[in-house]
């Protein structure tokens, strides 16, 4: 599989071409806005009966990545279900996988706006977690300092050669590093919308996901 | 009724008119079930399917709706209403007419269908629509007959499709409805006839004098056309002129970007300011009902536009018609010829202009062809079923229904008449449950059946989304243009959202004629301000572009063949001898295939003549087999005639890529990732349902919120091939964007006839390719290989190497 390293605060952490954060020193890999049922939870508000595999889909690619890894913590930094009734409506297949998946490792489950409270699944359910000097929550704060967050799906737009290449991207300046969304079902919000060309420092940089992952300062 | 009323022949005598044979035996036919009439544009064609309802309206005593008219343009609807309204005044008929279509204020909409109008003119989408409302059997009571205009181009597509289901509604509302269709000249009219018919009812065709043949011509011009492009630059003195000697000049471009482009250079050559709009779908609607009414008026002596002019408007004194670029289609040609000299019994004067001189090759073809009365077209297959399922979901957003009646009323429809049950089935399980292996909704079904086995909406607030989302019309996604103000500066029209996309603040192009300069994009809207001073970059609108006929190609291939071109000008004669000289021309016997570097990459270019969509099929299954050799192909483009492939590595052996066994064993394994299969899917997809456009103010949610169809489609392959929408998309894509049936046709002529010229650099023939727009990227190997060489210069030139180091 396809990682790229990159230094952090100070950590030397890799984007996998996956999407997922994997933290060697820590054997910890941190994924982000799985978006858990979204199928389930659009049909259930009326809207269109979408095709009901994304939740085996994400849960199968997360599957790989753990065991590419051999990660020993898993980190899910929140919406990881698409609400909170979605997360009680997972097929038995699906809580097995999810069972699976955490058997013999720590599983981090970080509170989101889609899924803030606790959900009947394994695992520990916190507002964020401090991990040395990393801090890993769901949103960025104005003053974060050394943290990890998801939330807003970047995803990175350029030219090359004549043509647009769009990727869902890692975003990272000097005080936060901001995930992909992770999950099958996910769209995303190029760095250069207002909210992100805010968020991020002049300096930051992108990471593009794909078979390669390679980096780039951030498009604004 | 066998006479007609007094009041009405005396009108057509005042007038000094007799009614036309075709009109009187329309009159006669009124009781038939179902009739097509087949006329030239001005031959009375509107009043001969309006006659009937005159006479039975005259004298007053019909309350209600009585005829329902659909054309296929909304513009076409309010023409017919201020042409109807003359005539039914001088008669002094009691008749209330008014129109209905997309820009009907909802006031106006809410009213009729309160208090319907006798005769009500409308769209197939607007028709559709009325059907879906819980109360569409009040309104519709009592009417008597449906008038379809235009129905040649109707037939030839999605709308046609939905407007036939939505007339098998209509009709099981309203049994008495006799059905009339107008239609251009065309190749097969039976084909409409059944199409129009309620299956298994008969449809008699009329046929009106065609009247004279067209005065057809190339323009002459000073200037040479150039070697490549589509802008006809060079033609300008020339149209100018004949605009001076003509009251009135329409000038039909193919696409809406050239349009724009000859508009621009036509004013900037306008020395004596001539009036001269422009007119194409991209345009804000109050700019284009500006240049309609001006040219009711006579105000105008010429409009540029694009096939939103191609269908019937009386723009009364129109005597020229200038067609721009090569006409892809003979019959088309014909019909836009038609749309000059709007008076019967006398010649329509049409001149072509190519656009560049492989375009000279082609007018002069489809002048051959128009002369010898050789019309061209491709039979159309059944019904597709994204369109079913829509009105699967149309009528339950009308109120409960029985599967079995539904079934009845929709195989009734001429395109569906073969539609069997298993089909109709499917349809109805995906729109109930989603159709998808893997049940996961039964909790959630979008249609339950009831204990009394009537089928209806789980959530009623549906019917409200269904609405919205009706229509088979696919705009690519396209963001509205305003000037920037502090509150909303005036609409100018529309651009793609991949153009716009593809903008940064400062760069400019062209819409509506005026040079305007991107500002940014606010709320899925693109400002611009006004700039004079700079030359454009270009909107690629794309618009519609249609394949060459097989015959008309055939007929190119047959030219080419020639030892010499009497009938070409000398300069195309020339630049073919060039041809002829440094590579060869291509034989339809043969395949045709150039390898030669250009600007530090290899191109590959394969002159297969078979159409546009072919063309573009054999650019995806050729770059998918060199992308296995590892020929890193890069991107293609496709025309009507030839493929350009480029790519990082020289092609030296094409024949172990031509193996018709190995493109067809590979074709479904091939197409199912690649960028048409998405597009077809999400064509499909939207038509059927699945995708949504519009969810009603759930758009400014945030765009993370939203993702791509291509995803759908992507899990769809991986879980649940078979699915409807998947079998749906194969066959769309076979029949329309893929067109396989053309390259299995090409690759049996010529076996392994394959001439392979290795060249240093390009051929005259192959270089209008390297200006076509719609490239398809390939994104293999070649990809990430140039992503890694950019990534690494842009680190570079940001002295950030140092923060990479890729594992």
């Amino acid at each position: 599989m396809n990682e790229l390293s990159f230094s952090f605060a100070g950590h030397d952490l890799r984007a996998l071409g996956t999407g997922a954060l994997w933290w060697p020193e820590e054997s910890l890999l941190c994924v982000s806005d799985l978006h858990l049922g979204k199928a389930e939870r659009i049909a259930r508000r009326g809207g269109a009966s979408l095709p009901p595999y994304d939740t085996l889909d994400t849960l199968v690619r997360l599957a790989n990545d753990v065991e590419y890894t051999k990660a020993t913590t898993v980190i899910c930094l929140g919406d990881s279900f698409d609400d909170l009734d979605a997360a009680s409506a997972l097929g038995n297949r699906e809580k097995l996988q999810i069972a699976a998946l955490q058997a013999g490792r720590t599983w981090i489950w970080i509170e989101g706006n889609h899924d803030p409270g606790p959900v009947e699944l394994g695992g520990t359910h916190l507002a964020e977690r401090k991990l040395r000097s990393l801090v890993f929550r769901h949103i960025a704060l104005p003053d974060g300092q050394a943290e990890v967050s998801g939330h807003y799906h970047p995803k990175a737009r350029f030219r090359l050669r004549g043509r647009t290449i769009t990727r869902a991207a890692f975003l990272f300046d000097e005080t936060r590093l901001v995930l992909p969304a992770y999950g099958t079902y996910t769209g995303g919000l190029y760095s250069s919308d207002e909210a992100l060309k805010g968020l991020m420092s002049d300096r930051a940089m992108a990471i593009l996901t794909g078979q390669s992952p390679q980096m780039i300062p951030m498009p604004r | 009724m066998t006479q007609i009323p007094a009041r009405i022949t005396d009108w057509f005598t005042a007038k000094g008119w007799s009614i036309h044979p075709h009109q009187r035996q329309m009159f006669d036919r009124a009781a038939d079930p179902a009739t097509l009439l087949i006329a030239p544009t001005g031959g009375g064609k509107t009043m001969a399917g309006f006659l009937p309802t005159l006479a039975q309206l005259a004298d007053g005593a019909h309350s209600g709706l009585h005829t329902i008219y659909v054309s296929p343009l909304k513009a076409l609807a309010a023409d017919i209403r201020r042409n109807l309204r003359g005539p039914a005044d001088e008669m002094g008929l009691p008749i209330r007419i008014e129109d209905r279509t997309g820009d009907t204020s909802a006031t106006q909409k809410k009213r009729q269908r309160v208090d319907p109008p006798h005769i009500l003119l409308t769209t197939p989408e607007s028709l559709a629509l009325l059907t879906s409302y819980e109360d569409a059997p009040r309104m519709f009571a009592g009417v008597q007959r449906v008038i379809i205009d235009e129905i040649h181009a109707l037939a030839e597509s999605k709308r046609g499709d939905q407007l036939m289901l939505a007339l098998a509604r209509l009709q099981s509302l309203c049994p008495d409805l006799r059905r009339v269709g107008l239609s251009a000249t065309v190749e097969d009219p039976q084909a409409i006839a059944r199409f129009l018919a309620r299956h298994p009812d008969p449809c008699l065709i009329v046929q009106a004098d065609p009247g004279p043949d067209p005065d057809i011509r190339m323009l002459e011009t000073q200037e040479l056309p150039p070697w490549a492009g589509g802008g006809a630059a060079y033609a300008i003195p020339a149209v100018l002129e004949q605009i001076k000697q003509h009251k009135t000049t329409l000038i039909f471009h193919n696409t809406r970007a050239q349009a724009e482009i000859f508009f621009h250079n036509l004013w900037l050559a306008n020395d004596d300011a001539l009036p001269i709009g422009i007119h194409h779908g991209s345009l804000d609607r109050q700019q284009r009902e500006r240049v309609e009414a001006a040219m009711v008026r006579g105000d105008l002596r010429a409009i540029v536009c694009t096939g939103s002019l191609d269908l019937g408007i009386d723009w009364g004194d129109v005597d020229l018609v200038i067609q721009i670029g090569a006409p892809k289609n003979v019959k088309r040609l014909v019909q836009r010829i038609g749309r000059a000299n709007h008076r019967y019994n006398a010649p329509s004067k049409a001149l072509l202009v190519p656009a560049n001189r492989f375009e000279v090759v082609e007018c002069v073809a489809a002048l051959e062809a128009a002369r010898a009365h050789d019309l061209d077209g491709e039979p159309r297959g059944a019904g597709p079923r994204d369109v079913l399922c829509q009105h699967i979901l149309i009528a339950a957003a009308a109120g409960p229904f029985d599967a079995d009646t539904l079934y009845s009323e929709m195989t009734t429809a001429g395109p569906f008449a073969d539609l069997s049950r298993m089909q109709f089935d499917d349809c109805l399980e995906f729109c109930a449950t989603g159709g998808y292996a893997l049940r996961a909704y039964d909790r959630w079904q979008r249609l339950q059946q009831r204990p009394d086995g009537l089928w209806q909406l789980r959530d009623p607030r549906a019917a409200q989304r269904i609405r919205m989302n009706l229509g088979t019309i696919q705009d690519t996604d396209t963001l509205k243009v305003r000037l920037k103000r502090s509150r909303g500066g005036k609409p100018l029209g529309e651009v793609e959202e991949a153009f716009a996309a593809s903008l940064t603040p400062g760069d400019t192009f062209l819409i509506g004629g005026q040079i305007v300069r991107y500002e940014g994009l606010r709320e899925m809207t693109v400002e611009v301000s006004r700039r004079a001073d700079k030359k454009p970059k270009i909107a690629t609108f794309s618009g519609t572009k249609f394949a060459t006929s097989t015959q008309l190609s055939d007929r190119i291939l047959r030219m080419f063949a020639q030892p010499d071109w009497p009938q070409l000008p000398a300069h195309t004669t020339e630049w073919l001898t060039l041809q002829r000289q440094v590579s060869r021309l291509p034989n339809r016997d043969r395949l045709l295939i150039e390898s030669f570097p250009d600007n530090g990459r290899e191109h590959l270019c394969v002159y297969g003549f078979a159409g546009r969509n072919a063309q573009q099929t054999l650019g995806l299954l050729l770059t998918k087999r060199m992308e296995e050799t590892g020929l890193a192909p890069l991107g293609f483009v496709a025309t009507d005639y030839a493929t350009l492939i480029w790519g990082l590595d020289a092609v030296t052996d094409p024949r172990p890529l031509f193996q018709l066994e190995a493109l067809r064993n590979g074709l479904e394994t091939w197409l199912a990732g690649n960028a048409v299969m998405k597009r077809t899917f999400r064509a499909s997809a939207t038509i059927a349902g699945l995708i949504e456009r519009n969810t009603g103010g759930q758009r400014k949610s945030g765009r993370q919120a939203t993702f791509s169809s291509d995803i759908l489609y992507d899990t769809l392959l991986k879980y649940d091939p078979d699915h409807l929408l998947m079998q749906i998309t194969r066959e769309e894509a076979m029949r329309g964007l893929v067109d396989f049936g053309r390259i299995e046709a090409m690759i049996a002529r010529i076996g392994d006839q394959i001439d392979l010229k290795r060249l240093n650099r390009v051929s005259p023939l192959a270089a209008p390719l390297f200006l076509e727009v719609g490239k398809v990227p390939v994104k293999g190997s070649a990809e990430e290989r140039l992503l890694a060489e950019e990534s690494a210069r842009l680190l570079q030139e940001a002295g950030l190497e140092s923060l990479a180091s890729g594992a």
